[in-house]
């Protein structure tokens, strides 16, 4: 058992260091380090910056704009960039649409989305949940009928975040209501400026508006768009669902975010006593990297065990990441919601354009937001139920 | 021994549970919210017409003469009605520290007010430096005269955006965080020097930041010069009224989750039929009567005269009503999935109301340090 790393691994990650922290620009790192919301701009730009140098779709093929990393530098690679506070590229476009092309899709359709989406030249939204499927997404309404070379589609997606940045959505959709429902299900990609089509805002409970209600009135998309085979869509769902490896744990992120709270609790004090040196305050503290080196270690074991796994079956390992991944990023919200102390209760999210002067130091204003916001890391990606439910069944056949 | 109510106490119960359940329902409370105050005048004056604003006030003044029980019962139904009006800042802040530090005059000419709606109060204590010591006090009262002079700058003053008047802090002597030498005064919103600016809070009631300059304050309007104690006296007090508004806001996400399992189907079938969320909501109604039980604690304690006694309860209520609190708030939007995470759907607000109340004179783990400074509840070897 040797963890240590190669001289050629370790070269991978200073440059990798290197990069995200002097190419992105600051004000954007800035944002996404004090829990700030980017704009769209902020988004494409970053991804641009990365897709330019090969770095926005590494676990792409080759010939589509990936980059052939070992899982080691692919760890490398999320891990200093979520510790240099660089913006993840869009999820929707490289870990979950791009892929599904890459993977399924048609040489036309390739040629047409693959370098714009690597190059969010194509912004994309994800057509999944609906408010009747949630856990059960299988269960799923929205309706594609095919009539010629159209489908005509109808009915409502829920939770899609960011539609309203969004040029394409791509979608599952029932194409045959009669077959058992995992087997009537077809992944079909559309033009959000398709006639048709209503975004309306979901305000969530921290005020921001990153979630929507997508609306489908007979909305006719060409088969063309259609990904794969009709009634096949259900098997590119998992493989969408299950793409995603070592980097939601978040494991770069939360690191990130132990510093931070280090930073502002060396500022804030509890009589003349600077909080990181109460006792209390930094055993839980400390408690929670216990946690977070025990998930890298973890993460690492992922790691190493994915040169040896088939690639392209998703690891149910990923679902013990994901488990314990999110209940440290929400441990983390809390302390950060302790360290700022009676200046989180100000409310200073700013929509209606006022600029007025904080409230109380500038690291207090989104400590609540991001508390309330973070609870949905529990819900979102499977929640965490669902992921005991996987792990119970794949890892310990139960 | 009995946890029974009174007569008079049950009459009081039933007539704020009325109102909250006929006038304070989620769609309404939305309205109310968007008054430009951010609540209700119509339903401040109910609260006058039904005798709330004078619950805690002597009988001879025109007051209910009720206690900390009396107390528990309004705040546990408004936490379930979350209210917006400034009841909490006027009647039990305020108030409390008008019976406890105020005079015989100041009281005669200020209690009649308050109980007929026409007169609003806030306390304004927190500073930047202070997180939740109370007698952190960098704000100068100097003595001119008969007068004082009052400068310095107060945070988070709850509802201070409408105060007609303010209770303030004000170091009269002593260091910045010295126990002796905190003094209270009475202060008028719109007094010269007095500036204020209002702001939304996270759970969508009102506060301010008050900042006074050369603000002079007549003899009349001194409660005391060195007060500290009667201050945490009515901060004890008000955090017992916390206990039970927590207890209401946790009652009402534990219904509402409780209700959305046996609706709510996936995989054709409620999901409250899974063993697994039967077990958690079981685990969040465990957490809730554990909170409930501490409020009722909190307001037998809540009067208690012997300060340490009094502090080790009321911090442990504290305590329990923060860890319970976050439990339920956070299993109810879970179980809730993607809906608890909407403005539109009511476990929200809950949710930041009860995180509010934690942070509020100090957080769980604030009190946890305190009662255990202080020697914990059990086998306490040095006599009470």
């Amino acid at each position: 058992m040797d963890l240590s790393f190669t001289q050629e691994e370790l070269a991978f990650r200073e440059e990798a260091r290197r990069f995200f922290r002097t190419e992105i620009p600051q004000s954007i790192r800035d944002k996404v380090a004090e829990g700030e919301g980017l704009t769209r701009d902020d988004m494409i730009g970053s991804q641009r910056i990365l897709n330019a140098r090969g770095w926005a779709t590494p676990n792409w093929p080759v010939q589509w704009g990936g980059q052939n990393w070992s899982p080691v530098q692919v760890y490398m690679y999320q891990d200093e960039m979520q510790q240099a506070n660089v913006p993840t590229p869009i999820g929707f476009n490289v870990t979950m649409v791009g892929p599904v092309i890459a993977q399924f899709g048609s040489e036309e359709q390739k040629q047409h989305f693959l370098p714009k989406t690597a190059n969010a030249d194509i912004f994309w939204c994800q057509g999944f949940s609906e408010p009747g499927s949630g856990s059960d997404l299988a269960s799923l309404r929205t309706r594609a009928e095919r009539k010629g070379d159209t489908y005509i589609i109808n009915g409502q997606k829920i939770w899609t975040t960011l539609a309203q940045y969004a040029d394409w959505i791509f979608c599952l959709c029932r194409t045959d209501p009669a077959a058992k429902k995992q087997e009537g299900i077809s992944f079909i990609l559309v033009d959000m400026k398709t006639p048709g089509i209503t975004v309306r805002p979901i305000v969530t409970i921290d005020g921001g508006r990153e979630v929507n209600e997508v609306f489908f009135d007979n909305v006719e998309v060409p088969t063309e768009n259609l990904v794969g085979q009709e009634n096949k869509g259900w098997d590119y769902a998992k493989f969408l669902l299950g793409n995603e490896r070592t980097g939601i744990a978040r494991v770069g992120a939360s690191k990130a975010k132990v510093a931070r709270i280090k930073q502002l609790a060396s500022m804030e004090r509890l009589g003349d006593v600077p909080l990181i040196e109460v006792p209390r305050f930094r055993e839980k503290l400390a408690a929670v990297e216990v946690e977070l080196k025990a998930l890298e270690m973890t993460q690492l074991r992922v790691v190493a065990d994915e040169r040896k796994r088939e690639k392209g079956r998703p690891n149910p390992a990923s679902s013990i990441l994901k488990l314990k991944g999110s209940q440290i990023q929400q441990q983390l919200t809390e302390l950060v919601m302790e360290v700022v102390g009676p200046y989180a209760m100000p409310y200073q999210r700013d929509f209606d354009g006022r600029n007025e002067e904080t409230v109380g130091p500038d690291y207090a204003t989104e400590a609540a937001p991001m508390y309330f916001n973070y609870r949905k890391v529990s819900i979102y990606g499977g929640s965490n139920e669902i992921q005991h439910n996987i792990v119970a069944k794949a890892i310990l056949g139960l | 021994m009995d946890f029974d109510l009174t007569e008079e106490q049950r009459l009081l119960k039933d007539s704020v549970d009325r109102l909250i359940a006929d006038q304070y329902a989620f769609e309404q409370r939305k309205k109310y919210m968007a008054e430009p105050a951010g609540w209700s005048q119509a339903i401040w004056s109910q609260y006058a017409e039904i005798g709330l604003l004078g619950l805690p006030f002597e009988e001879k003044l025109g007051g209910f003469g009720g206690g900390a029980v009396e107390t528990m019962i309004v705040m546990e139904a408004f936490g379930r009605g979350l209210v917006l009006e400034p009841y909490f800042a006027t009647v039990i802040l305020g108030g409390g520290l008008l019976r406890r530090a105020g005079n015989d005059a100041l009281r005669a000419a200020l209690v009649p007010q308050i109980i007929a709606g026409k007169l609003k109060l806030a306390f304004a204590h927190i500073e930047r430096q202070s997180r939740y010591d109370i007698a952190d006090v960098g704000t100068s009262a100097h003595k001119d005269g008969d007068c004082y002079v009052l400068d310095g700058a107060k945070s988070v003053v709850l509802h201070g955006d409408c105060a007609d008047k303010l209770l303030v802090t004000a170091r009269t002597s002593g260091g910045r965080r010295d126990r002796n030498g905190v003094g209270l005064f009475l202060v008028d919103a719109d007094a010269a020097g007095v500036a204020h600016r209002g702001y939304p809070t996270q759970d969508g009631l009102r506060a301010a930041e008050v900042t006074l300059s050369n603000v002079r304050i007549g003899a009349d309007a001194v409660l005391g010069i060195d007060v500290l104690p009667a201050v945490e006296h009515v901060v004890d007090e008000a955090i017992a009224a916390l206990c039970a508004e927590a207890v209401g806001c946790m009652q009402a996400m534990h219904e509402t989750t409780l209700e959305y399992l046996k609706t709510r189907q996936q995989f054709g079938r409620p999901i409250g039929s899974f063993q697994v969320l039967q077990h958690r909501s079981v685990d969040m109604l465990v957490a809730l009567e554990q909170a409930r039980s501490m409020a009722m604690f909190s307001a037998v304690m809540a009067g208690e005269d012997d300060p340490t006694e009094r502090r080790r309860a009321i911090a442990a209520a504290k305590v329990q009503i923060g860890r319970s609190g976050r439990h339920v708030g956070q299993e109810a939007i879970q179980l809730h999935g993607g809906i608890g995470m909407t403005m539109e759907y009511k476990v929200g607000h809950y949710f930041k109301r009860m995180t509010m109340i934690d942070m509020l004179f100090g957080d769980a783990d604030a009190h946890l340090e305190t009662l255990a400074k202080l020697g914990g509840l059990f086998g306490n070897t040095k006599a009470a």
